[in-house]
């Protein structure tokens, strides 16, 4: 099967600033993002040739992209995949360039969450039975529900557990400090984390990413046409990109464990392979991963191959996944400090892979990096959906 | 001859002290405390409770009818015994029919489940009770009132309990009532209801009834029979030349309190669950006239021993926080949401008519290929991928663990926090469920649970009903 690898180049991308944004509805992120991209990669939106918007809580359909930007009659696909909406619109995008359907595409994700009135994230996961009687199990009591396993199964009391989560906490938010974009810019401790109220026992507060307001935007093109746009010599290519959809199995089988994630780790297996990644530790330079929960990142690491399971703890507290360790995780601040609107995140994670490998990340620059993946995950643990980028340059 | 081959019994684990009352009111402290049900039960949910341990080691296909007896059934129009009948997981062709509007129509039902089965309507036929009634607060209804269940099981075989007597009077007078769309109980001057209501009628029937079965007072084991307070039912025990010491079955004011509809039959299976082959019970029941039966144990009571009962739900209580809490549960009282939170939807009534069986009845299904358990019921099995090759499985009586869990705080929920878990079915299968009645610094991962009717909510004036986990009870 021919894959993705070096088929497909990003060639310009835009972000616009995370958080609560009373000032700005859907279209007016869309126009922060995707001006940014079109800036960034020399062209003008009457380039674009065809279109792909994530947006997982909004209006259907792709007309609020061509409302927002004033498309001219181009097909706009809306795509939806839960929490892995951005990465798989820009999946759809990359299918057509590979496939010679169109040369110059955009992709764009945004979400508005700050218009609702409610306490945190409505909706959770697919209800095994859809007639109101699964009880509520908003995320965090569904990313809970593995935080409280992962401590029985590795012998860990739950104090133990927490505080090595609150190492990852504390992590993200100094890398977000850093970013300008970001919706949260300071630095926590350890302590503010571990002291932090209560939402869905084990986890407190700090734990949570927040609710949040964003976009970002990609221009994709073939690698030949990249040729002549601004960003010749260093757009990005896509290396690899797994997406695997979970069938409920951790909802039906009573042998599901908790503690892994399989669509984490399918999705990266085809993602590696395309990449030709063998060994992801080594070979990979810094990661954005999905930490909606602390707890989902301590076990990203570990479906994800960058560490042994059972050992994400004992990992991200020596240091090895800080922005200046071998594999900096989430050096951007991660969803703790942008916050999570939907359709906007995976894009957002490819945005810093992008400025990374560009030398653009200012503070927060790692030296030569040369590969960047970005994981983005979606459902509950028992059914998600999930997608694994890998992105480089040419050589 | 006709009579009761089982029995079964509900109380909700939660209890309010009578003191906790009094001192809301400033009143003098009162001895005992009375049964609440919790915030998400009904005189449905209880039934379904009674009945599953009435039916307990029985083939639940044997059941031809099935009868609910309440003066607070969950809907104004729409039969209760329909809804207790599929979630105990009986037959559907079968008769089902409620009885309401009278304290007596748990013993007005017995007598039409005794004709059923003499006219041959039924082999098997099942009454319920139950009732959730509601005093004003600061009303001595308030003090005395408590929740529960009682189901009999009746038939013409291996029956445990023979009925020799039976009278009835029917009685217009109105003592206790509630009107249409009141929540609360009436009544009349205290004096007038249980000199010329209760005293009164209750010693005329059951008079009779033992004229007619040639017996005296004397005669009787223990006497099962409906009082609103200790002190009428002390009274009545005079008034029948009853042995308050020996011959008098508790009348749970003390540990339960009046549970309206249930009340006579609870006290019946409290009865029938300590005595013995040869035992003469007088049970008698009051509420628009009298219902009174005398029944004779036979040797195959020693057969139905293992049933939780009245006895079996005593042992295992908690006591509510506070007077508060039993407001909320009541809706005596609005409350503010601990979080803001979307409303409840309507539950789509296709929807759950479709998925009754996976819902009402809690059934999954085994994969017949590769024998994996699942719920809810599937088409394509999770294992092996075949398609359509199922067979069903109860997990409504079943125990299970808990294989994880979380507990959520910003739920909005009526229990705070609201706790969540992966519970695991013992021979196979899990669900997600949420765990009520229960104790947050108890629970724990391989913490035992069995399974229990609540009503989840009510949206769009449609009652949904589902299965939540309960840590085991004693």
């Amino acid at each position: 099967m021919p894959g993705m690898k070096d088929r497909v180049a990003i060639i310009g991308m835009g972000c616009s600033k995370f958080g609560e944004r009373w000032d700005a509805g859907r279209a007016d992120l869309l126009v922060e993002s995707c001006s940014e991209a079109f800036e960034d990669a020399g062209v003008g939106s009457e380039d674009i040739q065809a279109a792909w918007l994530g947006v997982q809580n909004g209006p259907i359909s792709g007309q609020i992209l061509a409302m927002a930007l004033k498309l001219d009659y181009i097909p706009i696909s809306r795509v939806e995949n839960f929490c892995a909406t951005g990465t798989d619109a820009l999946r759809n995008a990359c299918f057509a360039v590979a496939a010679g359907a169109y040369d110059l595409v955009l992709v764009a994700g945004v979400e508005k969450l700050k218009d609702s009135p409610f306490t945190g994230l409505v909706g959770g996961g697919p209800a095994m039975i859809d007639t109101g009687v699964t009880p509520p199990v908003p995320p965090p009591v569904q990313f809970a529900l593995a935080a409280t396993r992962y401590a029985y199964h590795y012998g860990m009391t739950i104090d133990e557990l927490k505080r090595g989560l609150a190492r990852i906490s504390v992590k993200n938010h100094h890398n977000g400090a850093m970013n300008p974009k970001a919706h949260f810019q300071r630095e926590i401790t350890l302590e503010q984390v571990l002291n932090a109220p209560l939402v869905a026992w084990p986890l407190g507060l700090f734990d949570c990413c927040g609710v949040s307001d964003g976009s970002a935007a990609a221009i994709i093109a073939t690698p030949e046409l990249a040729k002549n746009f601004k960003h010749k010599d260093d757009y990005l290519l896509v290396k690899g990109i797994g997406l695997a959809i979970g069938h409920g199995e951790g909802m039906l089988e009573d042998d599901f464990g908790f503690v892994s994630f399989p669509e984490s780790v399918r999705a990266a297996q085809v993602a590696y392979e395309e990449a030709g990644i063998k060994e992801p530790f080594k070979e990979i330079d810094h990661a954005e991963v999905h930490d909606c929960f602390s707890i989902t990142e301590n076990i990203i690491y570990e479906d994800l191959g960058f560490c042994p399971r059972g050992k994400g703890k004992e990992y991200v507290e020596s240091g090895v996944f800080d922005l200046d360790g071998e594999l900096a995780v989430n050096p951007d601040g991660g969803l703790k400090c942008f916050g999570h609107p939907i359709g906007a995140s995976g894009i957002r994670m490819i945005y810093e892979v992008y400025l990374q490998l560009q030398g653009r990340a200012g503070p927060r620059q790692r030296k030569n990096p040369t590969i960047g993946l970005t994981h983005n995950l979606g459902g509950r643990p028992g059914s998600f959906s999930c997608a694994v980028g890998i992105f480089g340059q040419k050589n | 001859m006709v009579g009761i081959t089982s029995y079964g019994g509900y109380i909700p684990l939660w209890r309010l002290p009578k003191e906790n009352i009094a001192r809301e009111w400033g009143q003098p402290p009162v001895p005992g405390e009375k049964a609440v049900a919790s915030f998400d039960e009904d005189s449905i949910t209880m039934s379904v409770a009674a009945a599953i341990d009435c039916l307990d080691g029985l083939n639940r296909d044997q059941i031809d009818a099935l009868f609910f007896a309440s003066t607070t059934p969950p809907y104004a129009e729409k039969q209760a015994a329909s809804v207790v009948a599929i979630c105990a997981d009986l037959r559907t062709d079968m008769l089902t029919a409620d009885y309401g509007n009278s304290l007596r129509a748990g013993t007005i039902a017995m007598r039409a489940a005794v004709d059923a089965v003499k006219a041959g309507t039924a082999k098997r036929a099942m009454v319920t009770a139950a009732d959730m009634r509601i005093g004003t607060p600061r009303s001595t209804f308030e003090q005395n009132l408590g929740d529960g269940a009682a189901a009999l099981l009746f038939g013409d075989t291996d029956v445990i309990a023979e009925i020799e007597g039976y009278h009835t009077i029917s009685s217009s007078i109105i003592d206790v009532w509630r009107a249409e769309g009141e929540t609360k109980l009436s009544s009349w001057e205290e004096r007038f209801v249980s000199e010329e209501g209760y005293l009164k009628v209750v010693r005329e029937a059951v008079s009779a009834c033992l004229d007619k079965c040639g017996l005296a007072p004397k005669d009787i084991s223990k006497a099962a029979y409906y009082a609103s307070d200790p002190r009428r039912h002390g009274q009545m025990a005079r008034a029948l030349g009853l042995d308050a010491k020996a011959q008098i079955q508790d009348p749970l004011f003390g540990t339960v309190g009046c549970t309206g509809t249930a009340h006579a039959m609870m006290l019946l299976v409290a009865t029938l669950e300590e005595a013995k082959p040869g035992d003469r019970i007088l049970v008698a029941n009051y509420g628009d006239g009298v219902d009174a039966y005398v029944l004779r144990v036979t040797e195959q009571i020693e057969k139905v021993r293992d049933r939780r009962g009245i006895r079996g739900h005593l042992q295992a209580k908690r006591a509510l926080p506070d007077y508060a809490t039993y407001m909320q549960w009541r809706d005596l009282v609005e409350v503010q949401p601990t979080a803001n939170r979307p409303p409840m939807l309507s539950p789509s009534a296709s929807a759950l008519q479709r998925e009754r069986d996976s819902i009402l009845r809690f059934h999954g299904v085994k994969c017949r290929s590769c024998g994996t358990v699942q719920y809810p019921k599937q088409r394509i099995c999770t294992k092996c991928r075949s398609k359509d090759d199922f067979e069903d499985v109860t997990i409504s009586d079943k125990k299970g663990k808990v294989f994880t869990y979380s507990m959520d705080y910003i739920a909005g929920s009526t229990d705070v926090p609201l706790v969540i878990a992966i519970v695991n079915f013992d021979g196979g299968g899990r669900a997600l469920l949420e765990l009520t009645d229960r104790d947050i610094n108890e629970v724990k991962i391989d913490m035992p649970v069995e399974f229990s009717l609540r009503r989840l909510y009510t949206a769009g004036g449609i009652h949904n009903y589902f299965w939540k986990a309960i840590p085991l009870r004693a």
